[in-house]
């Protein structure tokens, strides 16, 4: 007798990177959710709906804003901010949550759950849950729920419970695994409402063409306001939805540099990073095969960053395979650096970013004097910094 | 094809009762006392053993296992504890089976893992997040090394998709009980005999059913359908509680004996 024929095909690999690795159990609502997402690309009454939130909900298109007294530090480049800063909620991360939670409607279920590092995700799937009446718990590891407490209070202000975790080492990597678990026992009625590009088919897919909306309207603007296309288009990484979402609809226009500016923590020689393409090596972790902190025995190693949005010791197989091809290029960017870039905008421009987003102004700053005056460079401003303010004085010794 | 689990389940059917499956990660509380363990499982009337490959982010696990797993990491068990730990039970003449997430197996190399099960004397290796589609190298290199390969189905699994999973099974085909994550529960969830029976009209292999079975009454219950009982928790627990000395060793066996005499009650 023969076995029938398995179709490995169809799920979601980047090269050697994604896939599937997870329990049985979970394979019926991942195929669910590949099979809602893929009908709701082609579905007109779906697409007006979300366009119709990102206009009189979010705020879309965000804007762009040229950072000039900045860029006098960044060689005098040309430097333009995608204001994603300005969503509702604050970052590019309700643009996914919008789309999954509407998703989540299509299938019929009245639950979502969702992990959170810096807290913007669980912020954002608490609003959209607010929004559309549904049910929203978020993990969120001990250590993150400390220092993110002002997202804390808005997620349980908009109605979410939070459950702090305790496990392993109470970031964002053991968030997403209780995340998990929860999933397995209440699959039928709950959507895992994953926040960024990693994770199983189809979350790497969906994750980013929810995000691709910057990249598409940032070509758009970019060459309406100068004429060509960048030199190169800059991003931060964690899991890799904002740099995804950017770097997407640039990818086909090989003139153009993609570069993702990892958390390199207190260093990648000291141990203590989050720079996963930078400083680790390929693996499995949280249901897909990419770039993963692992020690020799597969067991995964926990990551540090001043940034808890970029606290993860995996990153999206996308990038993984950018990379392995050399379309996008990824580099580690560590904490003072980044919290130089950090105040070096806010006193520059009046704009207080993400610490997460830092890393990648700070990756604007080195690339901008490595190219000169003539580069235009376009830096996704992934989110505003208001949930960063006592991280932030704690950095610069601010009495509060 | 490696003869131990065809042999036990062959043997458990004409004494017409289920076989009883044993967990315990290696390394847990430390590798010493995880020998004398599993040794306590095995005369308690444990007829396979599970030797778990403790890892960090075991998302099929509740609490127990997870506290086992970490507890386990800190004394610094790797591979070599795993090998060890099986090469163990199986002189002490149980089949014997790793259960272990990918991430360690591909760490090691896949081909690597795969000869090193079969020079400690192991039979077979559990993938409970291993999809077959990702399966194409494991498929050839426990094939080659002749040890068997068990995936996990699950109660929310398609009929289409339970036929294409045990399709891919040797050995005996490992059944969830229910939706969720590895612990003792209070009953055994109703989901599992509907599942056994669905899993009957794919295949002909044994069905062993694990998650959430502690007691000799729930073991009863399983093995009235189900060819083997799979516990773990409730052998950890007992561990957790009583420790790895003496009196945990003898809680151990009298555990496995109270199971064993479930499994031997259910036909
Ligand atoms: C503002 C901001 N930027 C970036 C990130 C990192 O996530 P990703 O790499 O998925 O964009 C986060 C995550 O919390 C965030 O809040």
């Amino acid at each position: 007798m023969s076995a029938p024929e398995i179709n490995a095909q169809a799920l979601g690999h980047f090269g050697p990177y994604g896939g599937r690795f997870v329990p049985e159990a979970l394979i019926a609502a991942l195929d669910e959710l590949t099979a809602a997402h893929e009908s709701a690309l082609n579905d007109p009454e779906f697409q007006r709906e979300l366009t119709q939130l990102h206009a009189t909900y979010s705020g879309r298109p965000s804007i762009i804003t040229e950072a000039k007294r900045f860029a006098e530090h960044a060689g005098g480049a040309r430097i333009l901010l995608k204001r994603e800063d300005l969503n509702h909620t604050g970052s590019h991360k309700i643009n996914n949550v919008l789309g999954q939670a509407l998703l989540t409607k299509k299938m019929g279920k009245k639950r979502i759950i969702a992990e959170t590092g810096a807290g913007q995700h669980g912020v954002a799937s608490a609003t959209a849950a607010a929004l559309l009446g549904l049910e929203c718990v978020v993990y969120m590891g001990e250590a993150d729920t400390k220092r993110q407490a002002l997202n804390v209070a808005r997620m349980k202000l908009l109605g979410a419970k939070v459950v702090a975790v305790t496990q392993g080492s109470k970031t964002l990597k053991d968030a997403i695994n209780e995340a998990m678990r929860d999933w397995v026992t209440n699959v039928a009625n709950t959507h895992y409402l994953l926040g960024t590009v990693a994770g199983p088919h189809p979350f790497p897919t969906i994750v980013r063409d929810f995000q691709r909306i910057i990249g598409v309207e940032a070509r758009a603007q970019v060459l309406e306001l100068t004429g060509k296309l960048p030199d190169a288009v800059l991003a931060c990484v964690g899991g890799g939805s904002n740099a995804i979402g950017i770097f997407h609809p640039f990818i086909a226009d090989t003139s153009v540099r993609l570069i993702g500016f990892e958390a390199g923590g207190s260093g990648i020689e000291s141990g203590k990073h989050a720079a996963t393409i930078s400083g680790g090596t390929p693996g499995v972790l949280h249901g897909t095969r990419s770039y993963v902190l692992q020690d020799k025995n597969g067991q995964t190693v926990e990551s540090h960053s001043i940034s808890a949005g970029l606290d993860y010791p995996g990153v999206g197989p996308e990038h993984a395979y950018l990379n392995d091809i050399g379309r996008a290029e990824y580099r580690a960017i560590n904490d003072d650096q980044a919290m130089y870039a950090f105040s070096l905008l806010c006193k520059t421009e009046g704009i207080i970013p993400a610490i997460e987003t830092a890393h990648a102004l700070a990756g604007a700053l080195e690339i901008g004097n490595e190219l000169g005056p003539d580069a235009t460079l376009l830096i996704n401003l992934s989110g505003r910094g208001d949930k960063d303010v006592q991280t932030a004085a704690e950095y610069f010794g601010l009495p509060l | 094809m490696n003869q131990a689990l065809p042999q036990l389940f062959a043997k458990c059917k004409s004494e017409n009762r289920a076989a009883l499956i044993g967990y315990l990660p290696a390394g847990f509380p430390n590798q010493r006392s995880a020998k004398k363990i599993i040794k306590s499982m095995i005369s308690g009337g444990v007829d396979a053993v599970e030797i778990g490959y403790p890892y960090s982010d075991p998302v099929m696990d509740g609490p127990v296992i997870q506290a086992a797993s970490e507890q386990s990491l800190a004394n610094g068990t790797g591979a070599e504890d795993v090998f060890e730990l099986l090469a163990h039970s199986a002189q002490l003449g149980a089949p014997s089976l790793v259960m272990s997430y990918w991430s360690p197996i591909e760490k090691y190399g896949v081909a690597k893992f795969a000869a090193a099960i079969t020079s400690a004397g192991g039979c077979g290796v559990i993938t409970p997040d291993l999809t077959i589609e990702e399966s194409a190298t494991w498929r050839d290199e426990s094939t080659r090394n002749e040890i068997d390969r068990v995936y996990v189905v699950a109660p929310s699994s398609s009929d289409a998709r339970l036929k294409l999973v045990s399709a891919q099974c040797s050995g005996f085909v490992y059944a969830a009980s229910l939706m969720g994550v590895t612990g003792t529960r209070e009953s055994v969830s109703g989901n599992a005999s509907g599942l056994v029976a669905k899993l009957r009209t794919t295949t002909q292999l044994p069905i062993a059913v694990g998650l959430g079975v502690s007691t000799k009454e729930q073991a009863r219950e399983v093995a009235s359908y189900a060819d083997g009982v799979i516990v773990g928790s409730a052998f950890i627990k007992i561990i957790q509680q009583y420790g790895g000395g003496r009196k945990g060793l003898r809680k151990v066996k009298e555990l496995a004996q109270s199971l064993s005499e479930g499994v031997r009650n259910g036909k």
